[in-house]
């Protein structure tokens, strides 16, 4: 017979072996799928590698997608940190991205400092709302935020075809329906060859540690998200607290859309998330909501999504075989955390588990 | 011989032991009490018989065999059966299914012999609870009467009680005590964890005492004393206290005048009516009461934490009933509140201690950044100054002892210099050592003018430590009382709503 034990408690050496192992584990088994498909699972690996990191060029695409993963990331971090369940990055996304496009096709010609400003202040503005309403809908009257925040993602979602296929779309371009591209002033300019948004990224990442770790309001949404009582009992106010913790989250993910449109696709249209917003709830919850490691879950997402996309054109691996990887190296990494808290055992008799002992 | 032998039991979390090498007999026919002060491990050895917790040494012999428990199930089947110090039922669901709950196999269980079982058993013990009633509408003896029926109804030969008294009114502990004696007599065997004296005397056959993890004395009641056991469980001998007390001063204005407060439940019906009571400074005020007579909505209402639906609450004449507690302090009202359940409210259980001291202070700390220096200093002057068993204000609160959790919880209300301090069994589930520091340091509080008002279960403790007693009996205030002149009886008779007021 098995069962399923509880472990007394697991070391932080410990805790990052099985870590470790979960990922070599999802390699391995990774291999086997490669393997059964056709293909010799060590050239995939390598070329996964060589398509993310191999090149300038690979490596500034991969940078480009570690940056809305983990500022979006982010934002789902502060969100659980007060246990709002914020299922909605990929709305609040958009609805940023949509606020930064209004300002930079509506005024062009603004110089660029200020056009940006006006963006990204934007992005924050409506990413944020979106966050609040089902925020405010739970305080008020105690709706469900799950599912709030994730129908509230195809509300906006729709709304940016609408724009695209309606009243954004550019009359200049015939054939099919596009939002105009952004001008020169509306683009975020390169650094070291990648557009500027990984500045962006790094000052939110230190403006996050620094707000969770340090800070008086850091201090009190950790007290709201760990003790509800205790947060009314000493006297927070935590319908606000709540409020504002959620805005914060969702503008993270609005400016996210601002960097994704202004910097990677100079406009906008309907599929500029690739769907990382839903991707970047998994990153936040392997990295157990603490900033450092959601850097380094960011990148290896980013590897695999970057190798994987190089995987299709150098080997002709179709891409629902990343997709695989990918899920395996997430259930692998998940599952190790049921293995930290439990271990299995079988058993036959109590006088063999005796032995054992 | 014993039914069963536990035989050098150890038991360690990371190093710490929590039991070492522990022999102890239980016998069938027979109450053994496990007499112990808060960390002597208690607890965690009946865990261990229970199968809640693995044992790193030693050996299980029930009836001459070794038994291995890898779950609680195991345990069950051994016919162990266990209460807790917090019940732990579904509220929402009937006596009966809260009793059947994974006991019943296949999809379309047939109740009837169930109930039957469950009736019969009620029977003999006297349990006054209607196997299709709804748990909430049960008081706390009633529930724990429904998990008493429940290791009956799973076969439990061998029953274990985790401080069962702590939660009950006097009353409903005396009937509980005589149900276990009618247990013995049927020859289950009875383990009673208690850190109360009175208890091992009242009822058991056999005692041992646990201090620090090892049981250091086991003896048959009957040839025993009090003074011998108080000597194991601390160590020492413990000296008598005397105590002086004037009389309640009558010409202090009070601090805080309740008057005609009202406090309706969630269900809407009222778990506090038309209560007054005032508290002056430089006085102990004690609340007394069965569990659940409205003692918490007092303490919450005064605290700010719930609003009061009718009535006034006039702190230095100022009405505060709905002064919500942020503004507080910044209009002169220091109320400070160790709230009835620590965990629950009042502390973070997940963060250290250096983050739990500022709690209360955060919003008056200036900027925008947590100070962690200062939260450190602060943490280290509690730990002195309470005598908190803690080396590094970097520990997580919930791997401390009760007892030391209390402490900091303690310290930190009394370091933020209230006028009032509300104080809600500040002592349950704490050991002598603790119990007699808590009781000094609110003396000591009380002689240098701060008001206190402490809710209590323990009449002897009441009648000893508070200047006034207030009772409450169904949310009702039935007297006000000095403590000076005023017998256990009186006392009892108007906690069972006796008196002026207490009609029901």
């Amino acid at each position: 017979m098995i069962t399923i034990q509880k472990r007394d408690s697991v070391t932080r050496k410990q805790g990052a072996l099985r870590q470790l192992a979960s990922i070599a584990g999802a390699l391995m088994i990774g291999a086997l799928v490669i393997f059964l498909s056709g293909y010799n699972p060590g050239t995939v690996y390598i070329e996964i590698i060589r398509g993310s990191l191999g090149s300038g060029y690979s490596i500034s695409e991969t940078v480009q997608t570690v940056i809305p993963l983990l500022i979006m990331a982010l934002g789902v971090t502060i969100c659980f940190k007060v246990k709002f369940i914020n299922i909605g990055p990929e709305g609040q996304f958009y609805t940023g991205a949509m606020a930064a496009t209004y300002f930079a096709i509506t005024w062009p010609d603004l110089p660029r400092g200020a056009l940006l400003a006006l963006m990204c202040a934007s992005s924050i503005a409506m990413g944020g709302l979106w966050c609040v309403i089902p925020a405010l809908l739970k305080v008020k009257v105690g709706v469900n935020e799950t599912l709030v925040t994730l129908m509230m993602n195809y509300i906006a979602i729709k709304f940016v075809a609408y724009l695209q296929y309606g009243p954004w779309k550019d009359p200049s371009v015939i054939g099919y329906p596009v939002i105009r591209q952004f001008s020169q002033s509306g683009i975020l300019p390169d650094a070291l060859g990648v557009h500027s948004g990984w500045i962006i990224a790094i000052l939110l990442l230190i403006g996050m540690i620094a707000l969770l770790g340090k800070t008086k309001y850091g201090y009190k949404i950790t007290v709201l998200g760990e003790n509800p009582n205790t947060a009314r009992y000493a006297g927070y106010g935590t319908a606000k607290l709540l409020v504002s913790a959620t805005f914060i989250g969702g503008g993270l993910c609005g400016i996210a859309g601002f960097i994704q449109a202004s910097g990677v696709e100079n406009s906008l249209n309907a599929m500029l998330s690739n769907g990382w917003g839903f991707t970047s709830i998994v990153v936040a919850w392997m990295g157990r909501l603490k900033p450092l490691p959601i850097v380094a879950v960011s990148v290896l997402i980013a590897v695999l999504i970057q190798g994987c996309t190089y995987l299709q054109i150098s080997m002709g691996v179709p891409y629902f075989m990343a997709s695989v990887i990918q899920a395996i190296i997430l259930f692998f990494i998940l599952g190790s955390d049921f293995f930290m808290n439990y271990r299995i055992v079988r058993r036959q008799g109590d006088k063999e588990a005796e032995a054992r002992r | 011989m014993a039914y069963i032998q536990l035989r050098n039991i150890t038991k360690k979390f990371g190093s710490v032991y929590a039991n070492r090498r522990i022999c102890l007999d239980i016998h069938k026919g027979e109450i053994h009490a496990l007499l112990g002060g808060n960390g002597s491990g208690k607890t965690t050895l009946m865990n261990i018989l229970a199968g809640r917790y693995k044992y790193d040494e030693g050996n299980i012999l029930i009836d001459g065999r070794k038994a291995v428990f890898h779950s609680p199930g195991d345990s069950v089947k051994a016919g162990i059966g266990m209460i807790h110090q917090h019940v732990d039922l579904v509220d929402s669901l009937s006596v009966e299914e809260n009793i059947l709950a994974g006991t019943e196999k296949g999809l379309f269980p047939t109740r009837k012999k169930a109930r039957g079982k469950i009736k019969d058993l009620a029977e003999l013990y006297d349990f006054h609870v209607e196997p299709e009633g709804k748990v909430y509408q049960l008081t706390i003896g009633g529930k724990q009467a429904v998990e008493i029926l429940k290791v009956f109804y799973r076969g439990a030969s061998v029953l274990i009680l985790d401080e069962p008294t702590s939660v009950l009114a006097p009353i409903e502990a005396r009937a509980l005590f005589v149900n276990l004696g009618k247990m013995k007599e049927n020859g289950c065997a009875i383990v009673l964890i208690t850190h109360k004296m009175q208890e091992v005397f009242d009822i058991s056959d056999r005692v041992t005492v646990l201090r620090k993890g090892e049981a250091v004395y086991t003896s048959l009641t009957a040839d025993t004393g009090q003074s011998m056991l108080t000597e194991k469980m601390v160590g020492h001998a413990i000296e008598g206290r005397t105590e002086y007390r004037a009389a309640p001063r009558r010409d202090i204005r009070p601090l805080l005048a309740v008057s005609d407060v009202t406090v309706h439940n969630r269900f809407g019906s009222a778990a506090l009516s038309g209560v007054s009571l005032d508290i002056r400074p430089g006085e102990i005020h004690g609340i007394a009461g069965a569990a659940g007579s409205g003692q918490k909505e007092l303490c919450d209402v005064i605290a700010g934490i719930a609003a009061a639906d009718e009535g006034r609450i006039l702190y230095n004449g100022k009405d505060i009933a709905h002064m919500p507690i942020a503004g507080r302090a910044a209009k002169g009202v220091r109320i400070g509140y160790v709230p009835e359940d620590r965990m629950d409210t009042g502390l973070v259980g997940g963060m250290c201690i250096s983050d739990n001291v500022m709690l209360r202070r955060i919003d008056r700390e200036k900027g925008l950044f947590f100070n962690e220096k200062k939260a450190r200093d602060l943490a280290l002057r509690i730990i002195g100054k309470y005598g908190v068993d803690a080396v590094d204000p970097a520990q997580k609160l919930k791997d401390l002892s009760g007892g030391n959790i209390q402490k900091i919880l303690l310290g930190r209300e009394i370091e933020e210099a209230p006028d009032l301090l509300i104080t809600a069994y500040p002592v349950r589930g704490l050991d002598i050592g603790a119990t007699n520091y808590i009781f000094g340091l609110l003396r000591e509080r009380r002689d240098s003018g701060m008001a206190i008002l402490f809710v209590g279960e323990d009449t002897d403790v009441l009648l000893e430590l508070c200047d006034r007693i207030s009772t409450l009996y169904r949310g009702r205030l039935t007297a006000t009382l000095d403590a000076a002149g005023t017998t256990k009886a009186e006392l009892g008779l108007f906690m069972a709503g006796g008196g002026t007021g207490g009609t029901r």
